[in-house]
């Protein structure tokens, strides 16, 4: 269907020309038209956000499970030297689009009337973080996927720092300290790889396919796993490298938060999945007490943390350090159940997560205040909205028949045939969650109204209705029917496991004589 | 179709009333909930005759659920007796509590939405027991988890019930963690989780060892132990028991249907839905009789002294579920589900039978203000008689069926103790004797609950009792049904649960323990075996006549205190004393729990935040670095524009660095 159509490129790069293009008209028309451009801002944005959810879905269609083969590949000579212009997707890639492309739509749809200043200039960055996400989960050269890696940030950091709440400038600073490390040490291991792999291979690379065949002996394998490491373990985020987060939410507007946690935290697990495993093999079976032993810390310590925090979006960032500390598990244990059960995971948790943040967006737009003490007895007046809230608090706590089960059973099926230890620390979490979750729930939705304040606050309207909705669709769909993505993913991961396994024979055969 | 109509019209009711309640209004959610859970019952049964009694089993699968690598789980009914009789029993108390809410809960403004509750719960129920593998298992398991939180709560202006809500569900979930790891113990040794696989396989790894967290373990006791810790939450088994007293905060018709008739025995049913692994694990089986026992004791002894009338009655629930376990645990598969069975009845009628008398007194719970009423409410009074005498056990001792329902389950939960003592099973010889001591304190808490309702001088308000009245029949009629039901179920299916006569377990249970009671009977008289043959003649005449005797003593203590010269009774209210305060807290297990996890579990909260998080990640982290900078800049306040533009700015320069080191490699 997309035969000699670069449909991965159309799909990366539709959100930036329609970001150009909202600039551009913005730049030549008069000052009396621009009022209402930027009134038209957001239609054009979901127009164009749009369609690339409908090229992505096409994309999904079109693409072929049965195999673990990279598709829609596409490669031009970019800027020589072994470094091209590489994009493709496989079963581990694809569905990251696809939730990136449905989640864009959604925040712009939100933030319609949430957003009270510069809209046109909120919806210019929104449409460029869309194309610098996608192309994270695109990106096959590994020059092209550092830079749409990094560049994600900037569009972010202006988000929180201009659309922010009031302490935005030390979030975004957090935020941006903990990420420099991160890059710069990655900078650095790319910089090896690109010199050893010309060595290596004969002329230097950064193709990641290509470099998934380079053996890199141990020593230099530890350090350039580390240096990965750093940069995805605070990306996820991983315990103890977590504190940006739960400032960064606070401050960000509710779209941001979505994106936030709904793409950006995956974008660590997916570096570890298509770096990490592949590429470092046997520092990864080195390392992997040490992930586990983080996992469980994160799983158990924010947990919790989110148990005291009077912040609701404080407490949500939390509980998702605590989500994403299966998804570090699962992909550790580097079995079939493991690493299916991350990538279900994330995929699942970005979608609830993604919904309790609009959820609090809710209540926020009408009370400008996120503190969990104002609330309380919502249910009264807000019945659609306690219904939704209910759906996915649950969600978050893992209840089987939504999405949120099955990403936590099949990790933790996972990490038990490695260590049970693991495992049944991390089914402690199952306990926490209850307890935080049903404790926000509580104060805020239950109980009796007794602040005057709420006494008018009206339920959720259309689009909210619907944003809600579409998510709660699908977090039930993929919790009674979770093959619609472990089918996508399978190929794939056998795939990656088995080279994983091939790559590590040695070494654990060693370990085990 | 039988058995999916079974199975989701109860769904469709909760969805209907659920989403839709608000728009067709309050009389149609609720006639169509109603409706169609009646539908299911008398399609359970049904469906009961012609699996349990016809033999017809059956294994529908649905659809995929799981599917990754070997992890494989469809969504399936499975339908075998054991099935069959967990129909009947959910779907018929369902579908009564479903008729009784319409009077019970008649001036509660969101009818749909309680209604659309219980058919929820029902529901997930079903799906729990017709899962053919652990995981649509642990969906329902989960499911009347979440259904009983959302009744519980269901008053969500109070702060008790919501906070009774959440005890329950966080309990649970404990027990929960014990039965995932149950589930993947279970993938782990048997590379699957589908019931006929597993347990097809039980014998050939009987002798596998594991290490789990650091011990060495047989891989089935393991199991065996791990999803019994599941069922200890969901079954209210001692250390785990602490939500179900306060889960009476939900509703009466909720504490009838969920923690009294059904989603409670859920453990019991796991237990016998998996008996092929605790045939083949008798540690834990020991330990099963052993904490049944207990718990059965136990919670009959904290029974005693309890003034709200459904704290009595969730009490006795708890002791009559001790009561199941032992019994599964020595082996007694079939008794305990015949208790499950009977129970379901009897104990369904009692709590619906205390919401009547709660509706009549205007919503008045504790029994101290209660008194002198069975003359205002006469048909609740005669069917709460009923329901005492089955679970005291009324019956002729020797005949085995001849009594009320309690009667021919629990005195064969309690032979079949006398035969595991008998056959030099210590744990057996615990749970006879504990057996027979809380049938005593049942027999005496259970009347006492009679007598101090219904009998003296009302000792609440005036007003209260002036505008006391009869329920209405909504109410009335489901009240009979089970009373027909507490008084019928033993005798009519005695024989069946008892010695599987006409094959009626099929492969559902394990028929040897009768067989080894029938075969006691068989020697004696010296003949052979025959269907018609079962009864009791070869137990020692005291093991059969201590059941009777223990019941009747209850009540004549019960009457002495609490009816002859009316004075013993409020002197040990009075006076107190350290047994009685010790029993009318509850053992002070709730306070002991308070004291230690949850103090614990707030206190390391805030200490890993304010800690950890904030006084040593961020403190040496960010700020740290952010202390520097501003020492050195001060310039903080363009941090934000700075750093930005700083971060880009390092990027371009990294890129720029790779290029030019890509040209000399190409040039060189």
């Amino acid at each position: 269907m997309f035969d000699n159509l670069p449909i991965l490129s159309l799909i990366t790069f539709l959100p930036l020309l329609g970001a150009l293009a909202l600039m551009f008209f913005a730049r030549i028309s008069k000052s009396d038209a621009k009022g209402q451009l930027e009134n038209n801002a957001p239609m054009v944005a979901l127009l164009v956000s749009g369609a690339v959810l409908l090229l992505s879905i096409l994309l999904v269609w079109q693409f072929d499970s049965s195999t673990a083969d990279i598709q829609f590949e596409e490669r031009v000579s970019w800027l020589g030297g072994g470094i091209d212009y590489h994009l493709g997707v496989d079963g581990i890639s694809i569905l990251f689009i696809l939730l990136t492309a449905f989640l864009t739509p959604l925040c712009i749809l939100a933030s319609r009337k949430s957003i009270k200043k510069n809209m046109l200039d909120y919806m210019v960055a929104f449409l460029i973080l869309e194309t610098l996400m996608i192309g994270v989960f695109c990106a096959l050269d590994l020059i092209l996927f550092y830079l749409f890696f990094e560049a994600v940030l900037i569009p972010m950091f202006i988000i929180i720092g201009v659309w922010g709440g009031k302490d935005r400038v030390y979030a975004s600073y957090k935020f941006f300290l903990y990420t420099l490390l991160g890059s710069v040490l990655m900078l650095a291991a790319i910089l090896w790889i690109y010199f050893y792999s010309g060595k290596e291979l004969g002329a230097p690379t950064t193709d990641i396919i290509a470099l998934q065949g380079l053996d890199i002996p141990a020593g230099p394998q530890t350090w350039l796993w580390l240096a990965f490491f750093a940069s995805f373990a605070v990306k996820m985020p991983m315990w103890p490298v977590h504190t940006w987060l739960p400032d960064a939410h606070v401050q960000a507007p509710t779209a941001g938060s979505v994106i936030l946690a709904g793409i950006l935290l995956k974008m660590g697990g997916y570096g570890f999945l298509r770096f990490s495993l592949p590429i470092f093999p046997d520092a990864t079976v080195k390392f992997m007490p040490l992930v586990f032993g983080l996992s469980v810390i994160a799983i158990i310590y924010t947990s919790l943390v989110a148990y005291r925090q009077k912040d609701m979006k404080k407490l949500i960032a939390y509980s998702s350090v605590a989500h994403m500390g299966f998804v570090t598990m699962g992909i550790f244990a580097a079995n079939v159940q493991g690493i299916q059960g991350a990538i279900f995971q994330m995929l699942s948790h970005g979608l609830i997560s993604g919904a309790l943040f609009f959820g609090v967006g809710v209540i926020y737009d009408r009370m400008h205040t996120r503190e969990i003490d104002f609330y309380g007895g919502l249910v009264k007046r807000m019945p659609v909205y306690a219904f939704f809230m209910m759906l996915f608090t649950m969600a978050n706590v893992g209840l089987p028949g939504t999405s949120g089960f099955v990403g936590e059973i099949l990790t933790m099926v996972g990490a038990y045939q490695v260590n049970p230890w693991v495992a049944a620390g991390a089914a402690l979490g199952m306990v926490l969650s209850a307890v935080y979750a049903l404790y926000l729930y509580r104060a805020v939705i239950f109980g009796e109204q007794t602040n005057e304040r709420l006494d008018d606050i009206e339920d959720m309207g259309k689009t909210e209705t619907f944003i809600m909705g579409s998510l709660a669709f699908f977090v039930i769909l993929l919790g009674v029917y979770p093959a619609l993505i472990t089918d996508v993913t399978a190929a794939s991961v056998d795939n990656l496991i088995a080279n994983f396994n091939a790559a590590t024979a040695d070494i654990v055969s060693g370990q085990g004589s | 179709m039988l058995y999916q109509a079974i199975v989701f019209l109860p769904l469709l009711g909760a969805l209907i009333a659920g989403l839709g309640g608000r728009k067709i209004g309050e009389k149609p959610s609720m006639a169509i909930t109603t409706g169609l859970l009646m539908v299911s019952a008398i399609l359970s049964w049904v469906a009961f005759s012609k699996v349990a009694l016809g033999g017809h089993t059956e294994e529908i699968e649905l659809f995929r659920f799981m599917d990754v690598g070997g992890f494989k789980a469809n969504w399936a009914l499975k339908i075998d007796t054991l099935t069959a009789v967990m129909l009947v029993v959910v779907n018929t108390v369902s579908a009564l509590v479903h008729l009784y809410s319409w009077g019970y809960m008649d001036e509660d403004p969101h009818k749909p939405r309680f209604f659309a509750y219980l058919s929820l719960f029902t529901f997930a129920m079903l799906m729990l027991v017709t899962a053919n593998n652990f995981i649509q298992m642990f969906f329902g398991w989960e499911g009347v988890g979440l259904a009983s939180y959302l009744l519980i709560g269901f008053w969500y202006k109070k702060p008790s019930a919501n906070a009774a809500a959440i005890k329950a569900f966080v309990t649970n979930r404990v027990g929960d963690v014990g039965l995932a790891l149950g589930v993947m113990t279970i993938f782990l040794v048997f590379g699957s989780v589908n019931f006929d696989t597993v347990f097809s396989a039980v014998h050939d790894n009987q002798d596998r060892i594991l290490s789990f967290l650091g011990m060495e373990f047989n891989a089935i006791e393991l199991i065996a132990f791990l999803l019994f810790v599941g069922a200890m939450g969901k079954s209210a088994q001692f250390i785990l028991h602490v939500w179900l007293p306060d889960a009476m905060e939900g509703p009466t018709p909720v504490s009838a249907l969920i923690h009294a008739a059904t989603m409670v025995t859920a453990g019991v049913f796991l237990v016998c839905r998996a008996y092929p692994i605790y045939e083949a694990a008798p540690v834990t089986s020991g330990f099963i009789t052993v904490l049944g026992a207990f718990t059965a004791f136990f919670a009959a002894t904290v029974g005693l002294v309890q003034n709200d009338i459904k704290r009595v009655i969730a009490y006795s629930t708890c002791s009559q579920l001790g009561y199941m376990f032992f019994a599964a645990g020595i082996g007694a598969y079939n008794a305990a589900m015949f208790h499950l069975f009977t129970h379901a009845f009897f104990k369904a009628l009692l709590f619906l039978g205390a919401g009547s008398v709660i509706h009549a007194l205007h919503h008045e719970q504790d029994m101290r203000k209660m008194g002198g009423i069975w003359k205002v409410v006469p048909v609740t009074y005669i069917v709460m008689i009923i329901g005492t005498l089955a679970i005291t056990g009324v019956g002729i001792p020797g005949t085995g069926n001849i009594g009320f329902a309690g009667f021919a389950s629990k005195d064969l939960i309690i032979e079949s103790a006398y035969d595991a003592a008998h056959g030099g099973s210590a744990a057996g010889a615990f749970a006879f004797w504990a057996g027979i001591v809380a049938a005593l304190m049942t027999s005496f808490y259970s009347w006492r609950l009679i007598f101090m309702t219904f009998h003296g001088k009302h000792r609440g308000e005036k007003k209260v009792l002036d505008h006391a009245h009869e329920s209405p029949l909504t109410m009335l009629i489901p009240l009979g049904v089970l009373a027909f039901g507490a008084l019928f179920a033993g005798m009519f299916f005695y024989k069946k649960f008892a010695y599987g006569v006409n094959d009626f377990w099929g492969h559902a249970l394990p028929m040897q323990h009768a067989q080894i009671a029938a075969d006691n009977l068989y020697a004696a008289a010296g003949t052979t075996m025959s269907d018609e043959a079962a009864g009791h003649h070869s137990y020692p005449a005291w093991v059969l006549w201590a059941p009777f005797i223990v019941s009747a003593l209850g009540f004549v203590i019960a009457w002495f205190t609490y009816m002859y010269k009316n004075g013993v009774e409020k002197r040990v209210n009075a006076e107190g004393g350290p047994l009685y305060n010790f029993l009318l807290n509850k053992w002070y297990i709730d306070e002991l729990y308070d004291a230690t996890i949850v103090r614990a579990t707030r206190w390391l909260g805030d200490v890993f935040w304010k800690v950890g998080d904030i006084g040593i990640i961020d403190r040496f982290g960010p700020n740290g670095v952010a202390a520097a900078a501003m020492s050195i800049g001060k310039r903080l306040s363009k941090i934000q524009s700075g750093y930005l533009y700083h971060y880009a700015f390092i990027m371009l320069i990294g890129v720029a660095a790779i290029i030019a080191l890509v040209m000399r490699t190409v040039g060189g």
